[in-house]
């Protein structure tokens, strides 16, 4: 590739293979992106990891290029935002083709008092060398490159895991292990368990490109063009002036043939026309599926990302879902590990995240099937959607070319508190709901975001918590930070200015009006007025202490 | 008021076309000079847009089942699976 080098990572000898079996808190095996997040996670609390993966560099080629808004937020919790924005591109407008036509265009995030836009671009290894940079800085993890895990033995308190090492093989105890590697999952195969679902027939085509070009950055699909018929085809800008360019070829192409370059070029000056200068960078040809684990929890292996579920690649559900995985899965850990929350807490991870890949396979399976329509019925109505599209408003609604990734919301959570009868909230965040931004004022920078650090957080409207409730709430064993917006300072709670108002009118807020927040800034229990009673029960019930009560009474 | 076909249906399926012999014929002459693959496409259509039309999620799920009543699956059709 001529804008990327892979670095060649290495690793000093591990310490088992000059002692006995060491005993670590939580190892992570795969360092792609949801491991290697897993990582910077655990070590911010303070616990050490070691990652193992089998091979010593990031991704070889692109494959995962968009990354969402909440992605991006969750990469800022994590300390890496910047720089993985700053490398990126942004963009937040997608168009779509029928034929010669443009039939449809959408922009995901038409509103300002954002920190992140709807979604940056960025090749996969770029990401990856970016967090493996940030492990680097954080002196909890140890990265173990070639370091390949052959053998996996849970136990009902640790797990033990056999490692090949360039020098020698060793075996490794975990209290946890976090399976984060990859769709094809080896540890997942070891156990014995499997993820069930769907696999689809259609053959596509991604090359990345590099050529300068006057495109806008945005996200071009095309349904049966005239450089490509009865197909469909994507243009996506990426960093280095490197773009995706992704070609339907339906069931029956041979990937052989058709990852040929003399194959591929003829393809591509089709579609980018015969002035453009271009070169292939990469290019591979694939099928995809649509599955996930029935559990994502076993004992004391939790599986995350890919290796869990696996989703098409239309809507930029996979890495974005998996990263969320870990977000949701991280602090559960913390607690459960420091003896604040009941293990059972981590089956709430399951349960969320299972219902939040059922909701990503749904809406990728749904745009797969419009993409590729699987009978002559199915076709019929996906092109006389297309046709309509072109003069009637309500045809472009069913036009799908991938719902593209927000947040789930966590309908029905365990964790969350019902509201109390008779409060409304009029609030662009739902129960369950991740945060949403919006600028402030305040010693911690100009977006609420930031002030949901890794911890439960209460954002009350007006000085509405006294200041002993405050110090209280900070001296729990499982503490909770007052952020309030507006109103006189209160000793012990960080205040910001709403400076644009738009807190307020995103949340619905007025003096009084509290949000609990979880440590992955989903929303977990809300009250327009402050008790100090219903808060603690709101907290205790999101560490799982529901759930034990549950199962006692039961 | 008409008078629906089933209790508790809101799928109206009485008579409710001012004239059917008029309208039946618009319909069959809509496809007139098409192949059976453009017929297909306008019908998908029509559907679409009547659908549209109608809007409300009840009604259409008991239109589409009642379209469905009396077609038993094509066990010889190879192409679903």
């Amino acid at each position: 590739m001529k804008t990327y080098l892979n670095p060649i990572y290495s690793c000093a000898a591990p310490i088992e293979l000059s002692g006995p079996p060491h005993h670590w808190p939580v190892v992570v095996a795969g360092a792609g992106p949801v491991g290697l997040c897993a990582a910077i996670d655990l070590a911010q609390r303070g616990i050490d990891v070691i990652v193992l993966d089998e091979d010593n560099t990031v991704s070889v080629g692109s494959r995962a290029i968009c990354w969402a808004k909440r992605t991006l937020e969750i990469f800022d919790r994590l300390g890496c935002g910047d720089c993985i924005v700053g490398k990126g591109v942004e963009w937040n407008v997608g168009r779509v083709f029928f034929r010669d036509e443009q039939i449809y265009q959408f922009d995901l995030l038409p509103e300002a008092g954002h920190r992140r836009p709807a979604f940056i671009n960025l090749q996969q290894y770029w990401v990856e060398q970016i967090l493996v940079e940030r492990c680097l800085g954080l002196p909890q993890t140890e990265l173990r490159w070639h370091n390949k895990v052959v053998g996996v033995t849970p136990r009902s308190d640790h797990v033990a895991i056999r490692v090949v090492a360039p020098e020698g093989e060793y075996t490794i105890l975990a209290d946890w292990l976090i399976v984060a590697d990859g769709a094809r999952s080896p540890v997942r195969g070891m156990l014995g368990l499997e993820s069930e679902g769907q696999a689809f027939r259609d053959r596509f085509l991604i090359a990345d490109v590099l050529m300068h070009s006057d495109f806008p950055t945005e996200r071009w699909f095309w349904f049966d063009p005239p450089f490509h018929r009865h197909q469909s085809a994507l243009l996506h800008r990426q960093a280095d002036n490197v773009w995706r360019v992704d070609f339907q070829l339906g069931p029956d192409a041979d990937p052989e043939e058709e990852k040929k370059p003399e194959k591929i070029m003829p393809r591509l000056r089709a579609m980018l026309g015969d002035n453009t200068e271009f070169e292939i960078e990469w290019a591979s040809v694939y099928t995809f599926q649509c599955r996930r684990m029935r559990s994502f929890r076993h004992g004391r292996a939790l599986f995350v990302g890919d290796a869990a579920h696996l989703v098409s690649p239309f809507g930029a559900r996979g890495a974005n879902s998996g990263i969320q995985d870990v977000d949701n899965l991280i602090w559960k850990l913390e607690l459960v590990m420091a003896g604040q929350a009941p293990e059972s807490l981590l089956d709430s991870y399951a349960t969320e995240r299972a219902f939040a890949a059922d909701e990503n396979i749904r809406h990728s399976t749904r745009s797969t099937d419009f993409i590729t329509p699987k009978s002559e019925a199915s076709r019929a109505f996906r092109d006389a959607t297309l046709l309509l599209a072109k003069h009637h408003a309500f045809a472009r609604r069913l036009v799908n070319s991938g719902r593209l990734s927000l947040p789930t919301t966590l309908e029905a959570s365990v964790l969350s508190t019902q509201d109390r009868a008779g409060e409304a909230f009029a609030s662009v965040v739902p129960l369950g709901g991740a945060a949403v931004d919006a600028p402030v004022e305040g010693p911690r920078g100009v977006w609420l975001l930031s002030y949901l650090d890794g911890g439960f957080t209460l954002l009350v409207f007006d000085n509405s918590v006294p200041a002993d409730a405050v110090e209280v709430l900070a001296n729990d064993a499982n503490s909770c930070n007052v952020v309030q917006v507006g109103g006189k300072s209160v000793a012990g709670a960080s205040r910001v200015e709403d400076s644009e108002r738009l807190v307020a009118a995103r949340y619905d807020g007025k003096p009084g009006t509290c949000y609990l927040f979880r440590p992955d800034q989903h929303l977990c229990a809300r009250w327009r007025s402050f008790d100090l009673q219903s808060l603690r029960g709101a907290i205790a019930r999101a560490t799982g202490q529901a759930y034990v009560e549950a199962m006692e009474a039961a | 008021m008409i008078a629906h076909s089933l209790p508790g249906t809101l799928l109206n399926t009485q008579p409710n076309i001012q004239a059917p012999d008029d309208f039946y014929q618009e319909l069959v002459d809509m496809h007139r000079d098409l192949s059976a693959q453009q017929s297909a496409l306008v019908n998908a259509k029509l559907i679409l847009l009547l659908a549209n039309h109608v809007g409300d999620p009840v009604i259409l799920r008991e239109a589409m089942r009642a379209a469905r009543q009396d077609i038993e699956p094509d066990q010889s059709d190879g192409t679903r699976g």
